[in-house]
């Protein structure tokens, strides 16, 4: 018979506005320190943000922000997310800590939704959501099960790495997701992503640098903020607030 | 109302709530699809892997359902054994085997969320975390009786 999870999880985000999944083709490109520093700098805009990490297999936004392992998690007729810097977390890592956990594709997805039915977002102004790399099975289940998932999509300007997002783009495309646009990283100041974007049809939101303080800043917010990554991700930030959403 | 004997429940209560949440809204979205006017009976399976108080379960749907169409419905509850099954040697085993093994804290994550006993149980034979739970992983609706 139907799984009842499902049923509760519109009920579980209806007070979030916008739900924003960050995805790459290519792995590496720097989604996970993306999505950790929009969530910051959206909260330090004075927007109530919450920052989902779906990387079962790698979860590592709390490392970016520097969560303490040990957080407490709070029940409440269900998970309330710990509060951190403004921004409510949740990630699997709260539970397993250091140890492995290696999950196939059907435990994933029953990891998914038993976390999309338990967890009480509250309200919301972002959702933010740091997905694994290209087609995998924590995209495709957060397509089907979060209604209204803005996508946005991260790549560096690499060949290698834009072939990877024509193929994403074909999912995306074909399934029900607002494509908010593409972030390039570790820009080298050529045009070929911007370039890549218009031959798809898809908005360039602007660049990022390469920044060699951000290995010292990880796990402190401070230092974060003062990167010219933080700085960049500001400008993105203004396009990605005034977009109107249709849903 | 709910009538919790000890404090210490209060904490525990909070997860099956969410989960009977999940089955009342399940059953009246059920009822809407199937155009049913009432549902009699809603058969509930509990996989023993995620240690749902069962009381506790139980008394949260009854209140959540108090307030809704599900007034009448009677909601039976029944315990599914826990099996695994290594996909590295085959072995199969009980959760009844293990349970004693496990500690407060893993018993806690995998009430959570059963899949992290990913991260916690291994096959007894081999020591591979490479199962599947083949039974009794959570809570999921059997069946459901009902008029149009
Ligand atoms: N703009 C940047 N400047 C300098 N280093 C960066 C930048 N962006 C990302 N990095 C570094 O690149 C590495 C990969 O980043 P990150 O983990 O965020 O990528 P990812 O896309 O999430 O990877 P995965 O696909 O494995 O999840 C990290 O070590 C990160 O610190
Ligand atoms: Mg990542
Ligand atoms: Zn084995």
């Amino acid at each position: 018979m139907m799984d009842p999870r499902i049923s509760i999880i519109p009920e579980r985000i209806k007070d979030v506005k916008r739900r924003i999944a960050i995805v790459s083709g290519k792995g590496g490109v720097g989604k996970t320190v993306l999505a950790s520093l929009l969530a910051l700098g959206l909260s330090s805009m004075g927007k109530i943000v919450g920052l989902l990490d779906l990387d079962f297999n790698g979860p590592s936004c709390h490392i970016v922000l520097g969560i303490p392992e040990d957080t407490s998690i709070k029940e409440e007729k269900g998970i309330i997310p710990p509060l951190f810097n403004g921004i409510r977390f949740m990630s699997l890592e709260l539970f397993v800590k250091e140890r492995a956990l290696p999950l196939r594709g059907d435990d994933i997805s029953n990891a998914i939704i038993e976390l999309l039915a338990i967890t009480r977002w509250g309200s919301l102004d972002y959702l933010i959501i740091d997905t694994p790399p290209g087609t995998s099975d924590e995209l495709l289940d957060i397509l089907r099960l979060i209604d209204g998932l803005e996508t946005l999509i991260v790549t560096i300007p690499s060949k290698l790495a834009l072939k990877t997002v024509s193929r994403l783009l074909n999912l995306l495309k074909m399934v029900n997701t607002n494509i908010i646009g593409i972030i390039e990283n570790m820009s080298k100041g050529t045009d070929m992503v911007r370039e890549f974007a218009r031959r798809e049809g898809i908005r360039y939101l602007g660049s990022i640098p390469y920044d060699e303080k951000l290995e010292e800043a990880l796990g402190d917010v401070d230092a974060l903020k003062r990167t010219s990554i933080s700085e960049s991700i500001t400008t993105i930030l203004h396009k990605i607030i005034g977009l109107k959403i249709t849903r | 109302m709910l009538n919790l004997p000890f404090v210490i429940e209060i904490l525990r209560m909070v997860h099956e709530w969410a989960l009977a949440e999940s089955i009342v809204r399940a059953v009246l979205d059920i009822m809407r699809e199937r155009k049913l006017k009432t549902v009699l009976e809603v058969k509930i399976a509990i996989g023993q892997l995620q240690q749902i108080e069962i009381d506790i379960f139980r008394d949260a749907l009854k209140e959540i359902s108090e307030g809704t169409i599900l007034k009448e419905t009677k909601f039976s509850i029944e315990e599914e054994e826990a099996e695994f099954k290594c996909r590295n040697c085959g072995y199969t085993w009980k959760f009844s085997e293990i349970k004693e093994s496990i500690k407060e804290d893993e018993a806690e994550a995998i009430h959570f969320i059963p899949e992290l006993a990913h991260a916690i149980i291994r096959c007894p034979r081999c020591g591979s975390p490479d199962f599947i739970v083949v039974r009794g992983r959570g809570v999921r609706i059997v069946s459901l009786r009902g008029i149009t």
